[in-house]
């Protein structure tokens, strides 16, 4: 087992591993049935020296030893429930419910000593508590674990598993497991040095079927004196997985292009509102996703002091909080600086430009300069597979909220009438006048609602970036990009124009690297900008020059 | 134009000639307070205040040269500091050069971010720099080459507006993160620092620093006579009319694309100048230069000196670093940010001319002088055109 | 050397005393023409860096007004200077000139990253003043006026490295960085060191991104993807602060966990973690000289006061904070010793001295401006604070000049008498190039 050249740590976690197996496997049968409740107080004695080789050992001799209460104490391990005290060498485990436990007795203690330690854990330490859960599980009567068990022993590819693993074969009835432990098997089975050449074939045959990244990783670990049918048929197997990759990693660039993309739409939306449609040049903008942001984390601040069982739902109610807090803060900017700037759009710059570092630094002051911790409800957690696609829960979300952001601001715009009259000033304003439209109350809601918008994508940003005073300065250069780009005051501008910068981002970081693609990206636009002087969507007339 | 006849004051105007006047004294009354009072004095010019106002002055000429297309051609260059950076960078890499064997190891050729790097050689564009010759026409060339390609690009293609601002602007960031590589061979963040003399002379001693003082004095001096005859001749009465409705230039029969871009390369060549002469006398230049949110400052002080005076983009430069200077430093220091962003949201909302063109305005209002109407003729309309569709 | 440890055993009370009885010997003259002592302060308030920066100006007032409290220097009360070069590195430089010239500070403590450092370098040398220079950099500079009490290379990363080879048997790499000259470097030591111990190449794999970058998903992807190759492989990270939070939600989104791919940072300390919520990110590690949750009496009491003068006691503390307090006390020592505030005495004087840190032991400045640490690695718990799961048993001293870059494999620096130099060339047996 040794003899692969492991250096000897790697080589004892091996073993451990492999004693873990086989305990799990002999112990009801052989130990269990002289009905003698086995003696684990080495194993608790080495729980109490504080060192993490003694632990990892305490966790193998435990798992062999058969005694019922190892399973206790391997999970309150894991919770970090287990502590210890250095005089008494007692070892304690803190049941779910607060109260105490001699680990050795199983009787409840009234009192902890003086000096109670916790047992430290580390990585290795959790790998350990991972093997040896796991090889619980192998025998577990719950299916669903049985498969994670499957799927660990296939990861670790531990030559010593094979006789456990073939036990667990033979018993196994659930289809999906036997896939399973088949699939662990070969993926062993195709390292093992002396497997009959057919069986092996077999196995790669088993593998390969898999098509994945991890049987990638088996199907390499072909030894170098396999037989040259073994070899080529590996070679086959691989070369098959890997133009299937190859055909996915389009697909999952294209995943990450469209993620990156409704990123930037969402941070560009607003400014399409403020900048594109209202023509003031919103050097701003970013503060104001950036004050969204900040709405999060005072909203699940609230949350998490007055009602934590609301947490999961802390972005939703962030949403509406933030669009409304923004959209107050554009309507005063815009009451206040911006009414006096119509028709002089440069001293907008100038004048919003001044009221960003002033946006900047009172958050400065108030919250101070470092990062706000924005937590992830769990909804928005983990990954699963598509294919061979991952695919990130917070990203999906992230995508389909910036869809319906859009969806409702085209909505607002086409359908509601404070859209008609957003869209008669900006297109008139002394038409729309005439007819009756309060101009000046229209152009404080339509800042409004573009500081609104963006401060709707600070919720969603929150989660990915961080939460910092600077925040919006990171993202003020591509929103005017993709605006610009997709052709000012065109909304479906900005979302063609965010999609298709995202992806050719993504698609060119592969190749280019992040820097260069992004350098490649930028040049690019400008030469865009040449052919289309006004952008994707140009809006057309005469009358449009400056 | 009835007094076309007297052409002194017409090149300059009355304000123009107090501004050299100023200017020139400064080159000589630094110095001299510098060097004739004793430091208890009340006179007295600290060095480093020489050095600071050298700074100053170079921030004042590169406003200068982005009044000249702002005000003048209407180019809203949103990347202006991408010219001024690449002056720089030519004037650094000329000074890393001279640095030769005294770098920390003792390399004779490669400077020390090369070594650490573990290069064996001297990438091809560094070539040259150790003749000054070569840096100074490189301090030219490379912005005015990039403002060539570039403007001949965007003029030909009528990208104009805040198109061409942004596409400015990605122009430096772009620029900005290929010189952050350090694959770039230009020093990475770092950038190039460290230097230890010009032209043979030491770069920190006392008398390197007032000459190079007085050398952005007299930049400033020229390139505003430079840039004040430019606006004054045909050429810029041309540039003038394309600022104001480039369309009608166009259908009498100019080329209003070569105006253009002739204009933007004489403006980047004029940042580049005064990159290079602000690099020796801070004695860094990092890529941080290239930053978009630069640019947007430089444009920012053009704005609040006042657009298309010349003398108020030098004057507004001024001002807002000295504000800069002022406000970074004791109590206040936690808070400047404020004061600055204040200042500007103050001068658009009540000084929308900037504090030159509104000072006009008062003079012209107070005693109308038809001897000396230079500066308002040419200053840019009260409101841009806004799109009458239905006109 | 053999006043290195002189001092060593010496508490605070007495060194107080000791500065009292100094005070009245050494400060007779000057003591009339000027009552107190001015120490600058140059971090970013504002900008890009305000986020780091700003905690350690903190700290410089906080060990001021503690200085204070117990009788100032010399008998002279310390009067804080405090400027803000807005993450602006020419800005940098104008306000040293500032400090120095201008102001006319004893000291300086400040700068966080190396660019502001070299922009500041040629103003410390020029008008001669002592910057404290607090944080973990890439070596590579021993300068007469800069005194470095943050961990070179071979204080941090190399006993991180060492420490994932043996704990978690890593045989594959990922060396990921932002694209400065602190990554570089760091990576470049690391990568001949890997070799050194029969790493292949293929085994590293380098990435470089901008800084501030935030779409981490194609990398993280990738690091997966070099992962699965069937060899252990753990992550060495020197991404720079604001690029970490995206980077760990990325891994946390897509799964990694240290159990399989560990990540090492040197840049990740406890205010970067305050802004993360670090239960996905439990296991994996950080390197440091300090952590906030090292389990002494001297820290305990740190933390107990500087909670108290902050007036927030959720505060975190961090390693830059620990490495300024080390500089702080070692200056006012070296003060003490020379009896006078003239860079010329102090700076010969600072070389020796010892001054307990706040991990249980004592740092002491070594005669290349570099200080002894402790090297700690810390687990990251769901607490956003560290595990110190492994403490290396003596101090480290460091190598300013690295013996595995190419450059400076025959440099070393000595600024005592008679070598004097930064940069010195065993081989030429000269000073630099002279």
């Amino acid at each position: 087992m040794i003899s692969r050249g492991l250096p000897s740590r790697l080589g004892c976690v091996l073993l451990l591993a492999l004693g873990l197996l086989a305990g799990a496997f002999l112990s009801p049968g052989a130990v269990m049935a002289q009905g003698a409740a086995p003696d684990i107080s080495a194993p608790l004695a080495q729980l109490t020296t504080d060192k993490y080789d003694d632990t990892e050992s305490a966790l193998g001799a435990l798992a062999v030893s058969g005694s019922p209460a190892a399973a206790g104490i391997v999970a309150a391990l894991a919770d970090g429930r287990l502590s210890y005290s250095p005089a008494t060498k007692q070892v304690l485990i803190k049941t779910p419910q607060g109260g105490l436990v001699d680990a050795a007795t199983g009787q409840p203690v009234a009192e902890a000593p003086p000096g109670v330690k916790a047992v430290r854990v580390n990585n290795r330490i959790r790998r350990a508590i991972e093997a040896a859960s796991g090889t619980l599980a192998l025998v577990n009567p719950d299916p669903a674990k049985r498969l994670e068990a499957a799927s660990a022993v296939m990861r670790a590819r531990d030559e010593a598993a094979l006789p456990a693993l073939d036990a667990a074969l033979a018993k196994e009835t659930d289809a999906k497991v036997k896939t399973a432990l088949t699939l662990a098997r070969a993926s062993i089975v195709i390292g093992k040095a002396g497997v009959p050449e057919a069986e092996r074939i077999a196995a790669i045959e088993t593998v390969g079927a898999q098509g994945n990244q991890d049987a990638l990783a088996v199907l390499r670990s072909v030894p170098a004196d396999a037989s040259p049918a073994v070899k080529a048929a590996a070679q086959g197997a691989i070369a098959g997985i890997e133009r299937s990759l190859a055909i996915w990693s389009v697909g999952q660039n294209i995943w990450y292009g469209v993620s990156l993309g409704s990123v930037l739409l969402l941070a560009a939306i607003g400014l399409a509102i403020t900048f594109g449609v209202m023509g003031v040049i919103n050097m701003a903008h970013g503060e104001m996703v950036m004050l969204g942001a900040y709405v999060t984390f005072v909203v699940q601040e609230l949350i998490r002091t007055y009602n934590p069982a609301l947490f999961d739902l802390s972005l939703l109610i962030a949403i509406p909080v933030a669009f409304l807090f923004t959209g107050l803060i554009g309507v005063l900017i815009e009451r206040t600086v911006i009414r006096f700037l119509y028709g002089r759009a440069l001293e907008t710059l100038l004048a919003t430009w001044g009221i960003s570092l002033i946006l900047q630094q009172a958050i400065r002051t108030a919250f101070g300069p470092t990062n706000r911790e924005v937590g992830a409800p769990s909804w928005m957690s983990g990954a699963f597979e598509l294919g061979q696609l991952s695919i990130t829960y917070g990203r999906l979300w992230i995508i389909v909220f910036a869809m319906l952001v859009f969806v409702a601001l085209l909505a607002t715009l086409r359908l509601t009438r404070i859209g008609l009259e957003m869209r008669a000033v900006t297109q008139n304003r002394r038409m729309a006048a005439s007819m009756g439209i309060r101009t000046n109350w229209v152009d404080a809601m339509t800042f409004g609602l573009g500081s609104g918008i963006a401060g709707i994508a600070g919720v969603a940003l929150s989660q990915i970036d961080n939460v910092s005073p600077n925040l919006g300065q990171s993202y003020i250069i591509d929103s005017f990009l993709v605006v610009v780009f997709g052709g000012v005051g065109n909304l479906w501008g900005t979302l063609v124009g965010a999609m298709s910068l995202g992806i050719a981002n993504k698609m060119l970081e592969p190749y280019a690297g992040a820097v260069l693609g992004k350098i490649a990206l930028l040049v690019i636009v400008i030469l865009f900008i040449q052919k289309r002087p006004r952008g994707l969507f140009a809006l057309k007339g005469r009358a449009i020059e400056s | 134009m009835s007094n076309a006849l007297t052409p002194q004051p017409v090149l300059l105007g009355r304000s123009g000639l107090v501004f050299l006047a100023v200017v020139l004294g400064a080159a000589v009354l630094v110095p001299a307070l510098n060097l004739l009072t004793s430091p208890d004095s009340a006179l007295h010019v600290p060095t480093y205040v020489v050095s600071l106002l050298g700074k100053y002055l170079t921030y004042a000429l590169l406003a200068l040269s982005v009044d000249l297309i702002w005000g003048y051609v209407g180019i809203l260059s949103l990347g202006h500091g991408a010219f001024f950076a690449l002056g720089g960078y030519a004037m650094g890499m000329y000074l890393m050069r001279q640095i030769g064997p005294r770098g920390v190891y003792g390399d004779p050729v490669l400077p020390d971010f090369m070594v650490f790097l573990n290069w064996k050689e001297l990438p091809w564009f560094w070539h040259g720099f150790d003749l000054f010759p070569f840096a100074a026409l490189m301090v030219l060339l490379a912005p005015g080459i990039l403002a060539l390609v570039f403007g001949w690009f965007a003029f030909r293609s009528r990208v104009t507006g805040v198109y061409l601002s942004i596409i400015t602007q990605a122009m430096t960031f772009a620029l900005l993160l290929a010189f952050f590589r350090n694959d770039m061979g230009f020093g990475g963040n770092n950038g190039l620092t460290d230097f230890k003399d010009i032209l043979g002379f030491n770069i920190q001693a006392d008398g390197t620093r007032l000459v190079l003082f007085v050398l952005s004095a007299l930049a400033l001096a020229l390139g505003y006579v430079l840039c004040r005859f430019l606006v004054r001749s045909h050429f810029g009465k041309v540039l003038i009319a394309i600022r104001d409705a480039e369309t009608r230039v166009r259908f009498t029969g100019y080329r209003a694309e070569n105006y253009k871009v002739v204009a933007f390369v004489v403006s980047a060549m004029l940042a580049g100048i005064a990159g290079a002469l602000y690099v020796p006398q801070v004695g860094i230049i990092n890529p941080g230069e290239f930053s978009p949110a630069n640019s947007i400052e430089i444009i920012v002080w053009v704005a609040v000196g006042g657009r298309g005076t010349l003398v108020g983009a030098a004057l507004g430069a001024v001002l807002v670093n000295y504000a800069k200077t002022y406000f970074t430093s004791g109590l206040l220091a936690p808070y400047w940010l404020f004061m600055l962003g204040g200042l500007f949201v103050a001068v658009t909302l009540f000084l929308p001319k900037g504090i030159v063109g509104t000072f006009y305005d008062w003079r012209r209002a107070r005693a109308p002088a038809p001897e000396d109407l230079a500066p308002d003729d040419l200053a840019p309309p009260d409101k841009l055109p806004e799109p009458k569709p239905a006109e | 050397m053999s006043n290195l440890f002189s001092h060593a055993r010496r508490v605070a009370g007495r060194a107080v005393a000791g500065a009292a009885a100094l005070a009245i010997a050494g400060v007779a003259v000057p003591a009339a023409a000027q009552e107190t002592i001015k120490v600058g302060v140059l971090h970013s308030l504002s900008g890009t860096m305000a986020i780091s920066e700003t905690t350690l100006k903190d700290t410089v007032l906080f060990m001021v007004d503690q200085q204070n409290a117990a009788g100032g220097v010399l008998g002279k009360k310390l009067v804080p200077v405090v400027v803000d070069p807005a993450s602006n590195w020419p800005l940098f430089a104008e306000k040293a000139r500032e400090l120095l010239a201008k102001e006319k500070v004893a000291v300086v403590f400040g700068c966080w990253t190396s660019v502001s450092r070299k922009s500041v370098l040629p103003v410390f040398k020029e008008l001669n003043g002592i910057l404290f220079y607090p944080v973990q950099y890439e070596g590579e500079e021993s300068e007469r006026n800069v005194f470095y009490t943050g961990a070179a290379p071979n204080q941090q990363a190399i006993p991180a490295v060492d420490y994932l080879m043996e704990n978690e048997g890593v045989k594959r790499w990922v060396l990921a960085g932002t694209d400065y000259v602190y990554p570089r470097t760091t990576n470049k030591i690391l990568e001949a060191y890997l070799k050194s111990k029969g790493v292949a190449a293929e085994d590293i794999m380098i990435n470089y991104t901008p800084f501030g970058h935030s779409d981490w998903q194609t990398i993280v992807a990738d690091i997966k993807k070099f992962g699965s190759a069937g060899k252990k492989t753990a992550v060495v990270s020197t991404i720079n602060g604001d690029a970490n939070v995206p980077f760990y939600k990325e891994l946390g989104n897509q799964g990694i966990k240290a159990t399989d791919i560990p990540v090492v940072a040197f840049s990740v300390g406890e205010e970067e973690l305050a802004g993360i919520d670090t239960k996905p990110l439990v296991g994996h590690l950080a390197a440091w000289n300090y952590f906030q949750s090292v389990d002494v009496p001297e820290n305990a009491d740190f933390i107990k006061k500087w909670r108290g003068y902050i007036k927030n006691d959720k505060r975190v503390t961090n390693d830059p904070m620990e490495a300024t307090v080390i500089g702080f006390n070692m200056w006012v020592k070296a003060v003490e010793k020379a009896g006078t505030t003239d860079p010329d005495k102090v700076i010969p004087a600072l070389i020796g001295v010892s001054v307990p840190n706040l991990t249980g032991g004592f740092s002491t400045m070594m005669p290349n401006h570099h200080i002894t640490k402790p090297v700690l690695i810390g687990e990251i718990k769901d607490d956003g604070q560290f595990d110190v799961v492994e403490k290396t048993p003596g101090l480290i001293v460091a190598e300013e000049w690295s013996p595995y870059l190419e450059g400076s494999k025959d440099l070393i620096a000595d600024w005592r008498s008679p070598m004097n130099c930064g940069n010195f060339n065993v081989k030429t047996g000269k000073c630099g190039a002279q």
